[in-house]
């Protein structure tokens, strides 16, 4: 392994009895990036992370975190790592900055507080008891006694779990700034947009193995996968899936000129559609979970049948 | 987008987090801090913890001196006394059980307590990934407990002569006495705590578990009831407990020299106290340092 890999994974098992919790993993995350694990709940994400921290010994494999193996990290390597678990809530009656200054305590060289503090936007809290705090600003707390002591490499844990749209968003600039420092970032979520939007890599795990793993927007060769052309006619919505979606569209548009082609859409599957045929809980089609500009709803230009339009686009 | 609206009234987090980025590189700046200098900042932080959870602040702290105003007052009922005559009076006697009964809540019941509930929350689990070493942790425990201790005896010791006239020792035997007991109580009972900590399977059943303990030891180990009192089978139980020689320990501060022919053995055993007590503490930390959990049972 080079000194630009930040964890590295080969041939991971922890079993517990007969369930094999993690089966044949691997992994490799560079330094400098975002990577995050996408899987369903028992898919063996929580466990392989918790090897990484040195929370878990694993039954066999190879593992190394910033060049050590977790198992056996000492302070020193402790304090180039940071973590930040699932939900929390302990040292409820501390406020915002007691805590923050006491963990800066335990790092060679942390981070000011205040400055932390402030990056993370709980300047008004400082003085307030972290009962009192909302769950996003909670989790935000977690992430600066994360990131205190400028870990090299850190781990994210269903970091924006319960937030409201407008939170996740702040969360979001927050890692995408600690990546722009140079910090590695391992993230776990339930949300494929959060790691579509801030992951460099995913790796899809399920049973205990990496099944998928490549950049958001390539992820099971997403690229490849037909664009399906929407529209409408005659009031009935009409579809047809293809691999040159311009070419259907400029046939469309010919046929409907001068006008508007009603409930015009190029779809392509989205990172939830490929994500879900990944772990095997797909549906048919990989159609249906998209999102998309509203197109103005227009008169259609006139009837033409059924037929003559899947001709006219054949 | 929203993070450009300009209605957005939360904390933009563009740009470097704390601090300058070029004083990121780390290696060679600055070392791990001390165990003892963590040790000490844990402390800190631990009291603010505890003195801030006023509930139990209160229990703890109120709990020994309302227990002796209660039972002083109960036999104490005509000038009744203990022993013959002169006889002590029952507030002085029951004063160094009460003392020993104080030392045990916010050493073992305290610890116990606060870390299963502290184990439950993720508080220990957040520890553990950071440098800070348990050793400093335990320091944290051990020294701030000390200190809340001392605080309690200063109360429990001001009511006694204030509120009940209790004549406190004058000269420094009884006092030397009083501080190896209670440092070396104080300090089975903490490490007697966080051993126990693991015991309960969450921190919502550990109240359960401990009270119930911790309530039957004052009553078979003379702390609500004479000793030499109680039924010699009883007896025999109590002695394996650390509660018992505390309060055997603590008579012998407390109560005039004549008491001491009261006592079962017909002396104060010191030496048997220390060490009892002390195999106590080493038979919590061997056992402490073996099972001390940072993570919940349930999560492996």
């Amino acid at each position: 392994m080079t000194p630009d890999v930040a964890v590295h994974v080969r041939d991971l098992h922890k079993h517990y009895g007969a369930k094999r919790a993690v089966d044949g993993l691997d992994l490799t995350v560079e330094r400098g990036e975002i990577f995050a694990v996408l899987g369903p709940n028992g898919a063996g994400k929580t466990t392989t992370i918790e090897i990484l921290e040195g929370y878990r010994h694993r039954d066999r494999g190879e593992v190394r975190v910033l060049g050590v193996d977790p198992w056996g990290g000492d302070r020193t390597w402790r304090s180039r790592i940071g973590v930040v678990l699932q939900t929390a809530n302990d040292q409820a009656e501390l406020t915002v900055a007691e805590l923050v200054h006491h963990f800066s305590r335990y790092y060679p060289s942390s981070r000011d507080p205040e400055q932390l503090i402030a990056a993370v936007g709980l300047t008004e809290k400082a003085r307030t008891r972290v009962r009192q705090l909302s769950g996003g600003q909670r989790r935000r707390l977690d992430v600066a006694l994360g990131i205190v002591g400028r870990p090299e490499l850190l781990f994210l844990d269903e970091p924006t779990t319960g937030f409201d749209p407008e939170a996740r968003r702040d969360f979001w600039d927050l890692v995408a700034g600690l990546r722009d420092e140079g910090t590695t970032i391992l993230l776990t979520t339930h949300y494929l947009d959060e790691a579509e939007h801030l992951a460099d890599r995913c790796a899809v795990v399920r049973d205990g193995r990496v099944v998928a793993l490549d950049t958001p927007s390539a992820l099971g060769g997403r690229r490849a996968h037909d664009a399906v052309v929407h529209w409408t006619e005659d009031g009935v919505p009409r579809s047809r899936p293809t691999d040159s979606p311009t070419a259907v569209v400029a046939q469309l548009a010919a046929r409907f000129a001068p006008g508007e082609v009603p409930g015009l859409e190029v779809r392509r599957p989205t990172l939830e559609d490929v994500y879900l045929s990944l772990i095997g809980e797909g549906r048919t089609t990989l159609t249906d979970a998209t999102t998309s500009p509203d197109l103005p709803d227009q008169d259609a230009q006139d009837a033409r049948t059924a037929e003559t339009t899947e001709e006219a686009v054949r | 987008m929203s993070a450009a609206a300009p209605t957005h009234a939360g904390p933009t987090h563009t740009g470097p987090v704390g601090g300058s980025p070029t004083a990121r590189g780390r290696s060679g700046t600055g070392a791990l801090p001390s165990v003892l200098a963590l040790g000490l900042a844990r402390t800190g932080i631990e009291l603010k913890q505890f003195f801030r959870e006023r509930d139990a602040v209160v229990f703890i702290f109120a709990y020994p001196v309302i227990m002796l105003a209660i039972f002083a007052t109960v036999f104490g009922q005509d000038g009744a006394t203990v022993g013959p005559e002169p006889g002590i009076p029952f507030a002085q006697y029951f004063l160094p059980g009460m003392i020993a009964t104080g030392v045990m809540l916010s050493s073992f019941q305290n610890l116990a307590i606060s870390i299963a509930v502290e184990r439950d929350e993720g508080g220990l689990k957040r520890l553990r990934g950071t440098p800070m070493p348990a050793v400093s942790y335990f320091i944290g425990k051990i020294a701030s407990v000390l200190i809340s201790s001392l605080v309690q005896m200063a109360l429990l010791l001001g009511a006694g002569a204030v509120l009940f006239d209790i004549d406190l020792p004058t000269t420094a035997g009884p006092w030397l006495t009083f501080a190896w007991v209670f440092g070396l109580g104080t300090a089975t009972g903490a490490m007697c705590g966080i051993a126990f900590s693991s015991v309960p399977r969450s921190g919502k059943s550990v109240s359960a578990v401990v009270i119930p303990i911790v309530l039957v030891l004052q009553f078979i180990s003379g702390v609500f009831f004479v000793y030499s009192d109680l039924p010699t089978w009883m007896q025999r139980v109590a002695e394996v407990f650390p509660l018992k020689w505390m309060a055997q320990g603590m008579r012998s501060v407390f109560l005039p020299e004549q008491a001491e022919s009261f006592e079962v053995s017909g002396s104060w055993q010191h030496p048997m106290t220390a060490a009892v007590l002390a195999a106590w503490l080493l038979a919590s930390v061997v056992v402490g340092a073996k099972t001390f959990r940072w993570k919940r049972r349930d999560d492996g």
